[in-house]
């Protein structure tokens, strides 16, 4: 730890700052006046929405200020060695966090999968449930129909088409290819940034911020079709809960990320980081690789299994 | 806290600015971690009174001061209050004031985060107790808030209690990485991981359970979310859901849960009974295998809470087993603790009165969570008082008494005033008689069969729960005069010195009481 002490000396410790609490009111600003939309019409929805996009632009303004301010601090070379290791850390359990967030989603799929869905049409040891209660429903998953039947089912689902047939039509898997390319072109935007090479990086920086886009307008259109011609919505039971909650948070993710890249493409057009010193790059790029490993997943036991 | 540094070169080194902004824009460690201490103890109280509540109401039989609907209410919220909002945020208080000065750091790694994830906390139990004043009351599923009371029976105000849940979260969560960051980069030269003292170590691990598994619980109420307002059937049976998947998630969060609410209680009594023995810790790597050992062994115990919703036999067995398994590194630890002591110089401040108190209650509360580990017994004790006394005996006389402890352990250090000794033992005594008063007879009542969460029992419970009302309210009362205690001490009080306890080991115990405001600007070195 003998290196870490010149470091030490010059942790750079804030001054007090108006940030941390001006965040905490947006942050409860928006969640109490989402909350107030979501619980009906009761008290004047218009106060409740007013609330929830002042919230909203309290916490995008005071983001905005605090990213900017981390970076003027960088800029005059206050942050030290020590405590971008410090920043490293931190992004890397934040990422952690996630992964545990879409863990829960994951575990409740293979829990109704394996469990919750054969018991109910009466299989394994838990079968006596569906014998007693649904005893005509059959449980196959992609699940088209639902233990009771005054919960309509999808039509169809966004199961894979079988082994053989063209592959071609099947948006999924062209959303698959666009967020694993996607991982690559960041990967060589990254590798341009740590060579100097300043149009190599911006280049595939702003092609993998519209690989993002595009997938997110694939990812709308699938939804479109979801809803519109397959009858696959959020009611239609737990096939669509599942779908939509893991596929819906990796969209909103990715929107975060396409977000994060978009802003870093922004810096790189004004001459931000250095082939030394670029953490808050490579963390936006950690984080994009951490969505394309969810999609993988998803990809995997949403769409394919 | 008054310290006032002189004016340095260095523009960091100022003092605490003056008036409210100095707590609403800190990012000072120690004005962070007071205000994390201050807001658990409002919380405590708060708590408190609802669990004086549900006491006064289960005096005597029948119905008497409230109704079933406020009771269920009061129940809930006295659960949530006291996990979320009053044991978790005193660790993080403790763990900001102490983690830093322990391993020689001039402050947390992030302290602007630091003060986010404090200011998230008054707003989001703020907004989860203005539901108690809505139409529709509070939440009254109970804390483990099991679907489908919280999602299809649930009152309006659940939308608002998902909310404070998920900020509350967040807070965790950040409070978790700046822990670790600073844990993992912050140490001064020389202080290598096996040199941690035992409160780093416990928190340490403490903070990787809080990443783990608070997501998940973000998880679980997204999905109750969802399942309320969207339409969704992930704990609807008729959609092809399970109630019983919410279990399983939130036990996944909740068994991890209860470990972070008594690791760092197990940091903080092995740096007591040590620095009262007059001896190191016995067995200290012994003490951080054993703490990971229980952080592992957590992640795969969880329907051990489940024994009888209905699963496979298999499932019943795995869960028994290893949740037996964990008694074999509890036991190390408190084996440890007694071995500190054996043949130790011991006196008995009012910390260490708390210390033993832990070892003691906190292995009865152990005892009675193996009984209940016996799946077949389980059938027994599920849902009983029985449990109750189990869970309060681990996180009254366990996690909370190893605070007070720590309160009374470090508060000459925080003030530079030493407490006033008497008051503290009878603090102490008061204490522990009102909550074995409290809590013993509990075994008995559940064992006999009385259902938890219920406003109303039958006649022959008469005389248990007449006896646990009363301790109830005398541990209640007493902590008023902790209250009185702990203003007596900031306001005056007989100056403290730099050690303040004979026999203390640690950094801490080398800088000035009262701590200055910045402490190690420049790392010491250690040996």
């Amino acid at each position: 730890m003998t290196d870490h002490h010149a470091g030490n000396e010059a942790y750079y410790v804030p001054h007090d700052s108006k940030l941390p609490v001006w965040l905490a009111l947006g942050l409860i600003m928006f969640m109490y006046g989402f909350g107030s939309s979501l619980n009906a019409n009761a008290d004047g929805s218009d106060a409740s929405t007013f609330l929830t996009w002042a919230g909203f632009g309290v916490i995008g303004v005071t983001l905005y200020v605090w990213f900017s301010t981390v970076i003027k601090e960088n800029h005059a070379g206050l942050a030290s060695a020590q405590l971008k290791r410090s920043y490293v850390w931190g992004m890397g359990w934040f990422i952690f966090s996630e992964v545990m967030f879409f863990a829960a989603f994951f575990g409740a799929l293979y829990y109704v999968r394996n469990f919750a869905v054969p018991w109910l049409g009466g299989e394994g040891e838990k079968g006596m449930a569906g014998q007693y209660l649904w005893p005509s429903f059959s449980p196959e998953w992609a699940t088209g129909t639902n233990p009771s039947e005054y919960r309509p089912g999808p039509a169809e689902t966004m199961a894979a088409p079988a082994l053989g047939s063209s592959w071609l039509s099947y948006l999924p898997f062209w959303n698959t290819a666009i967020l694993l390319f996607s991982s690559f072109t960041i990967h060589w935007a990254h590798t341009g940034l740590k060579a100097g090479k300043r149009a190599m990086l911006t280049g595939w920086l702003a092609f993998t911020v519209l690989l993002g886009i595009i997938f997110l307008f694939l990812q709308v259109e699938e939804y479109i079709h979801a809803y519109e011609a397959l009858g696959l919505t959020l009611e239609s039971g737990i096939y669509g809960s599942t779908f939509f909650i893991l596929t819906g948070f990796h969209g909103f993710h990715v929107t975060l990320g396409t977000f994060m890249l978009a802003m870093c493409l922004v810096r790189v057009l004004r001459g931000h980081f250095s082939p030394e010193d670029h953490f808050g790059f490579e963390a936006c790029s950690w984080y994009w690789h951490f969505v394309d490993v969810v999609w993988m997943g998803l990809f995997i036991f949403v769409y394919i299994f | 806290m008054s310290a006032v540094i002189e004016a340095h070169h260095d523009d960091h080194d100022h003092g605490p600015a003056k008036g409210i902004t100095r707590w609403l824009y800190t990012t000072n460690h120690k004005d962070i971690g007071s205000m994390y201490l201050w807001f658990s103890f409002i919380m405590f109280l708060v708590g408190g009174v609802m669990a004086l509540v549900i006491r006064a109401e289960l005096f005597q039989p029948g119905l008497q001061f409230v109704e079933p609907a406020l009771f269920n209410q009061m129940t809930t919220n006295h659960g949530l209050i006291m996990v979320f909002g009053a044991i978790m945020p005193a660790f993080v208080g403790l763990a900001n004031w102490m983690v830093p000065l322990m391993i020689g750091a001039p402050d947390m790694a992030l302290p602007r985060m630091n003060n986010l994830s404090f200011w998230i906390l008054p707003f989001a139990f703020g907004m989860l107790l203005s539901t108690l004043f809505m139409e529709s009351g509070g939440p009254n599923f109970g804390w483990t808030f099991y679907a489908p009371l919280s999602t299809t029976y649930a009152p309006d105000s659940v939308t608002y209690f998902i909310f404070a849940v998920h900020l509350a979260g967040a807070s965790s969560i950040m409070g978790a990485i700046n822990i670790i960051a600073t844990i993992l980069n912050m140490r001064a030269p020389g202080m290598t991981l096996m040199k941690m003292p035992m409160f780093v170590w416990t928190w340490l691990i403490t903070a990787y359970l809080l990443i783990a598994v608070m997501p998940v619980l973000a998880g679980a109420v997204t999905m109750m979310l969802f399942d309320i307002h969207f339409g969704t059937s992930f704990f609807d049976a008729s959609g092809g859901g399970d109630p019983v998947l919410f279990q399983h998630v939130f036990w996944f969060f909740g068994h991890p849960e209860v470990y972070i609410m008594i690791l760092p209680a197990f940091g903080i009594v092995s740096h007591i009974i040590s620095t009262f023995s007059r001896k190191p810790l016995f067995g200290y790597d012994s003490m951080v295998y054993a703490t990971s050992s229980i952080a592992f062994l957590s992640f795969i115990v969880w329907a051990h809470h489940m024994f009888t919703v209905g699963m496979p036999l298999a499932g019943e067995l795995f869960f028994m087993y290893a949740t037996m398994l964990i008694a074999v590194p509890t036991g190390v630890k408190v084996f440890n603790w007694v071995s500190t002591m054996w043949r130790g110089s011991m006196t008995f401040e009012t910390p260490m009165l708390f210390a033993l108190a832990f070892i003691f209650l906190f292995t009865i509360g152990g005892f009675s969570g193996l009984m209940l580990a016996i799946a077949p017994a389980d059938f027994q004790y599920h849902d009983t008082y029985f449990v109750v006394a189990h869970f309060h005996y681990v996180l009254v006389s366990g996690a909370l008494f190893s605070i007070f402890g720590a309160v009374y352990f470090w508060l000459p250090k925080w003030t530079g005033h030493m407490y006033n000794e008497g008051l503290g033992k009878l603090h102490f005594w008061l204490s522990f008689i009102g909550v074995n008063v409290a809590f013993f007879p509990m075994h008995f009542s559940g064992l006999a069969g009385m259902p938890r969460r219920i406003p109303d029992y039958a006649l022959q419970f008469a005389d248990f729960n007449a006896w646990s009302t009363v301790g109830a309210f005398v541990f209640g009362i007493s902590q008023l005069l902790f209250l009185w205690i702990l203003v007596q001490t900031i306001r005056a009080g007989q100056k403290a010195t730099t050690e303040v306890w004979e026999g203390s080991e640690g950094l801490e115990w080398t800088v000035p009481s009262p701590a200055p405001y910045h402490t190690f600007a420049e790392p010491p070195k250690v040996a």
